[in-house]
């Protein structure tokens, strides 16, 4: 509760800032000042101090695993303000703004990490598509994101037209929009209202995430939105989608599972599959990022489909592990002109440092050992092994695993074994020379090791 | 009237919606026909509201009981955020679109296939 009212109060005043002040230094302090405040107010309302106390007649509840997710967020996006912030006054005139809008959306994610009514649920997930609809064509005079943004508009209202069809049923189905209601108190056999409600809602969920088949938006949008952005949607925004994704289906469906379970393996086994496959065929290096976030959405749905213990835990790893590794790959690449594999040409030797910490970022999402994606991993098919019958999806995923490591390390190849070209110009090593920038990518290569050694580090704060 | 034709008319609303968004062009029509698909949620929210307030008044006047219930009123709040958050959405969505044909003097998706390479 602490963190929604602190954030809406954070984006009302970054709008205001933008009108009082002049200088845009001062407009990115406060935003970082206020992401700050906004980590300790989660951590101090982990030891149970709450500064507000709104009753909200059962419809949000904060349990140990919100309030963890929450931390990871704000701490993720703490540090994507330190390394980003100067990237958007390339993008538009309203600089403050954008700060305002990002405060908004985490409003809408706290939401819905901390749903126990359909209709939170809905108005969170409106709360952060509304903002990123803008932010994706913030570059108002660039083609391609307005394109994108029309694009991601279009679907993203289609899609909750869906969902809200999904509601509907479902609220004709059990009288209520609670999610811990209980199914098995009101008839033997599911009706039909409430299936048809459940696949309405599974499937806009998936869009939402961008699970295949629903996933046809995400490389158009990602590629067009303005880098920085685009950074943001695919990994906080996507994180926060799929912990409510994981709460509604835990909450409010455990009783039909084996009604829906089925449908969820089938969307999970093509996500894999078309996610990594393509990707290796990409040339741009953000647009093979957009088809690796379907990618680890289908490790994620593995989560969901388990159901268990070790989801929850995986769950959370995996969101630390994601949204560290891919913040740390986009910042760098938001300061680059060429977004080719080739941009990335010779760059351990004209930056080690920055071409170290990319690489621990690659390792992670490829999930090799001593890194923050392995046991993320790890923990995703432990969770997927103990349902019956899933052993095709977990020998699927790890094969699609090994799959996932050709496409980057082709980033790692052109780093470490192709000689820069020579006209590749110095501005884009100047931009790295800021020490925040390399402070910050060497503060998230530390915690993606770290976690890869102790991931109790992460586990005892959601049990403790 | 049953609630089964309720739920028949809302379906249709909403299959046309769905019609439309998929083989329409012009980005004005298919975002009307994503205010059908709303509304047709919202009539339906309504008659499942109705629904439950009259089964829940059956089951007290059985019991004998006060006939007195609040049943049924959580459907009809939620019509009131449909209609806030889709008219948050037209604002946003027009202005996006507003903002392309400033750029491209178009309302046409066909032009949306650029970015696919």
């Amino acid at each position: 509760m602490n963190a929604l009212i602190l954030s809406a109060i954070f984006g009302v005043l970054m709008m205001f800032s933008g009108v009082m002040l002049k200088q845009k230094a001062s407009v990115r302090n406060i935003a970082c000042t206020g992401m700050a405040l906004l980590l300790i107010a989660v951590l101090l309302e982990m030891k149970g101090v709450v500064l507000f106390n709104v009753n909200t007649t059962g419809m949000l509840s904060f349990t140990r695993f919100t309030l963890v997710f929450n931390a990871i967020i704000f701490f993720s996006t703490f540090i994507y303000l330190l390394l980003s912030a100067r990237e958007m006054e390339n993008v538009g005139v309203n600089y403050a703004e954008f700060f305002a809008l990002i405060f908004f959306i985490l409003c809408g994610v706290v939401l819905v990490t901390a749903f126990k009514s359909l209709l939170i649920l809905f108005l969170g997930i409106e709360i952060i598509s509304i903002p990123l609809y803008i932010l994706t064509g913030s570059d108002k005079r660039n083609l391609k994101s307005n394109e994108a943004s029309l694009k991601y508009f279009l679907m993203g209202a289609f899609s909750t037209g869906i969902m809200l069809m999904g509601i509907a049923l479902l609220y004709g189905a059990r009288g209520s929009f609670a999610t811990d209601f209980s199914d098995l108190m009101t008839a033997e056999k599911p009706s039909p209202l409430l299936i048809g409600g459940i696949l309405l809602i599974l499937f806009s969920m998936a869009f939402k995430v961008s699970a295949v088949p629903f996933h046809f938006w995400t490389p158009d949008v990602y590629d067009g939105a303005p880098t920085v952005f685009t950074s943001f949607m695919a990994t906080i925004v996507k994180v926060a989608v799929f912990v409510g994704f994981i709460r509604l289906f835990n909450d409010s469906f455990d009783e039909t599972q084996k009604q829906w379970r089925f449908v969820i393996a089938i969307i999970t086994a093509a996500t894999l599959l078309v996610g990594n496959i393509t990707a290796v065929f990409q040339q741009s290096v953000k647009r093979m990022l957009a088809y690796s976030s379907i990618a680890q959405a289908g490790f994620m749905l593995l989560a969901v489909y388990a159901m268990n213990s070790d989801s929850w835990e995986g769950l959370l790893l995996y969101a630390a592990a994601y949204c560290f590794a891919t913040i740390g790959i986009f910042a760098v690449l938001a300061k680059m002109n060429d977004i080719t594999f080739s941009g990335f040409n010779g760059l351990g030797k004209k930056d080690p440092l920055v071409a170290g910490t990319l690489s621990v970022f690659l390792f992670s999402l490829a999930g090799i050992p001593l890194t923050a994606g392995f046991l993320a991993k790890f923990y995703m098919l432990k969770a997927a092994l103990s349902v019956n019958g899933s052993l095709w999806l977990v020998i699927l995923a790890v094969l699609m695993a090994a799959v996932s490591v050709s496409y980057y390390f082709k980033v790692l190849q052109a780093m470490y074994f192709k000689e820069p070209d020579i006209s590749s110009d110095q501005t884009v090593i100047q931009a790295f020379k800021q020490p925040v920038f390399r402070w910050s990518l060497i503060v998230l290569a530390v915690f993606i090791i770290l976690l890869g050694l102790f991931p109790g580090l992460l586990l005892t704060w959601y049990y403790f | 009237m049953p609630i089964n034709y309720y739920i028949f008319l809302a379906i249709a609303l909403f299959s046309i919606g769905i019609v439309g968004v998929l083989t329409r062009r012009n980005a004005i029509i298919i975002f009307m026909c994503i205010e059908l698909m709303l509304n047709a949620v919202n009539l339906l929210l309504v008659a499942f509201s109705k629904k439950h307030y009259l089964v829940e008044l059956e089951r007290l006047k059985v019991a004998g009981l006060e006939a007195v219930t609040n049943v049924g009123t959580d459907g009809q709040l939620f019509v009131f955020f449909i209609m806030v958050v889709a008219a948050a959405e037209v604002s946003v969505g027009l202005a996006i679109i507003v903002m392309m044909y400033r750029n491209i003097h178009s309302v046409d998706v066909n032009f949306l296939n650029r970015l696919k390479h």
